[in-house]
């Protein structure tokens, strides 16, 4: 009957409530004990270093061109040998919504999303990072990936010096 | 002259531990209903001010007298600042009837654990709390803004909608009691609390006082999800900290007048009076916390269907049965 169907409904919530009132809470005290983020958790991001020790990052502004918020900034240089990188490098974490479109954006596998979380700071600027502070000394997850050896013509190998890179045609030879 | 004098500092030094023992039982239920209201959603509750956050009354009062207390400008000044006041002060008030333990005897004296013993006060705690509403709805027409006005007239509905079910369902009391003071309900329940005798005009009273008390389910004049505030909308400071708190201690006063009409009052085995009356006020309390975190709030007509449909019928129905059954076991005495 729909009048017992209605005080059913309105007194068995109470024993609900009742049993949740002596159930562990699920909350976890943030500051005494933190949880650890699955390893592709996307918090701040990183610069990596290729298997031969330098920088990645080539400097090509894809990375700020693709974050919605405007928050990376670089200026482009290129050393003696041809290698770009960049002179500095600044990510402003006030900004940055960890999106990861950077990441996802970088050729050169440079940006990488790590996830250290706790970036929270009282002074703003202080949230302003440069190259230095981004930089670390592992290739993230791909470590064996070396963009100059797949591309950046005849910058740290002469042509065709690459292992997945055939030698040079020379286009005489196709003249009839 | 002296033992004027006397019974005149008796009585204040009880209505200062009474207002002491109210107001701290007041701020620790709002930290009560917090810590219960979490557990109950799996949470921990304020639990960083103090062990285990009991600091937590303290720090509010800080941080509610340190506001800014803000008039809007087109409140009515002296109304706008009067209410609140008047929902605090008429909670306190009604405390005065309460008996909280047996008499007392001291240096030879009769000591009444009651602060007032007024021959009608039942009628008196009736009164105060009829009050109490104006101090909802003045300052809520006063505010001059369309929430608290709405949260305003919804009081007003809400009162005209339990008071009458919560007076007849008192009558069935007095007609066994033979009484309207307190007192004297409560030495009349030394064998059996009304609770047993008539359970349905304790259910009856018991919504009735949830509905008073302005708590969910009936917590329609402060409504947070369609009024923003309701009737304290515009308050900031100490000013909202007397609305928050005199309906803490409206909580409490309530729970008292429960125990005293229908638990038994201080009435109990074994332990000392004062425990059973404060175990049984806190019981109360209790459950109106368990109900917050149970219960969905009501729609507007809902309460006054239920009120004028369901409970003032069945309130006059139980009052009719009581007094027969009086008449059928006493006689016409």
């Amino acid at each position: 009957m729909n009048l017992w169907r209605n005080i059913k409904g309105t007194f068995q919530p109470f024993w609900v409530t009742l049993r949740y009132l002596f159930k562990r809470p699920v909350t976890i005290s943030y500051p005494e004990q933190k949880r650890t983020p699955p390893p592709r958790y996307r918090a701040r991001m990183i610069l990596t270093r290729d298997p031969e020790g330098e920088e990645r990052c080539v400097a090509c502004h894809l990375c700020s061109a693709a974050c919605p918020v405007d928050c990376i900034s670089m200026q482009a240089a290129e050393r003696e040998n041809g290698r770009r990188h960049a002179a500095w490098f600044r990510i402003n974490f006030a900004r940055c919504i960890y999106c990861g479109l950077c990441a996802e954006a970088c050729p050169t596998l440079a940006i990488q999303m790590s996830p250290e979380y706790e970036l929270s700071n009282r002074d703003p600027l202080k949230l302003v990072w440069e190259k230095e502070d981004l930089l670390v000394d592992h290739g993230g997850k791909d470590p064996d990936y070396n963009f100059y050896h797949h591309s950046g013509i005849g910058v740290v190998a002469p042509r065709g010096g690459n292992d997945d890179e055939l030698p040079p045609v020379n286009i005489k030879t196709n003249l009839p | 002259m002296t033992d004027l004098l006397l019974t005149g500092l008796l009585i204040l030094i009880k209505l200062g531990m009474v207002l002491a023992v109210l107001l701290t039982m007041a701020a620790y239920l709002v930290l009560a209903e917090r810590k219960i209201l979490a557990r109950m959603q799996r949470r921990y509750g304020p639990n960083r001010v103090g062990f285990g956050g009991m600091m937590q009354p303290l720090a509010d009062l800080i941080k509610l007298l340190t506001k800014e207390d803000f008039l809007p400008a087109q409140a009515d000044k002296w109304l706008f600042l009067l209410a609140p006041g008047l929902a605090a002060v008429t909670a306190l008030l009604a405390f005065a009837v309460v008996p909280f333990g047996p008499p007392l005897e001291l240096f030879g004296r009769q000591i009444p654990m009651v602060v007032c013993d007024l021959n009608v006060g039942i009628l008196y705690f009736f009164g105060l709390s009829s009050l109490a509403v104006y101090g909802v709805a003045l300052g809520g027409w006063a505010s001059g803004s369309k929430y608290s006005l709405l949260g305003a007239l919804r009081a007003m509905g809400q009162m005209l909608s339990y008071e009458l079910a919560m007076g007849l369902s008192i009558i069935p009391v007095i007609l066994m009691a033979r009484s309207f003071s307190l007192t004297e309900i409560v030495e009349a329940q030394a064998s059996l609390p009304f609770a047993l005798t008539n359970p349905l005009a304790f259910g009856i009273f018991f919504i009735a006082a949830l509905a008073e008390s302005k708590r969910t389910p009936f917590d329609l004049p402060e409504a947070e999800n369609e009024l923003v505030a309701g009737f304290h909308t515009e308050y900031s400071g100490m000013r909202f900290g007397l609305f928050f708190v005199g309906e803490y201690i409206n909580m409490v006063v309530l729970g008292a007048i429960v125990t005293s009409l229908f638990l038994g009052g201080w009435h109990g085995p074994l332990l000392p009076p004062i425990v059973w009356f404060f175990g049984k006020v806190l019981a109360v309390a209790f459950t109106f916390i368990w109900i917050r975190g149970t219960m969905p709030r009501l729609r507007y007509d809902q309460l006054m269907a239920f009120g004028w449909k369901a409970l003032v019928p069945l309130a006059l129905v139980n009052l009719l049965a009581t007094g027969g059954i009086l008449l059928w076991l006493g006689g016409a005495s």
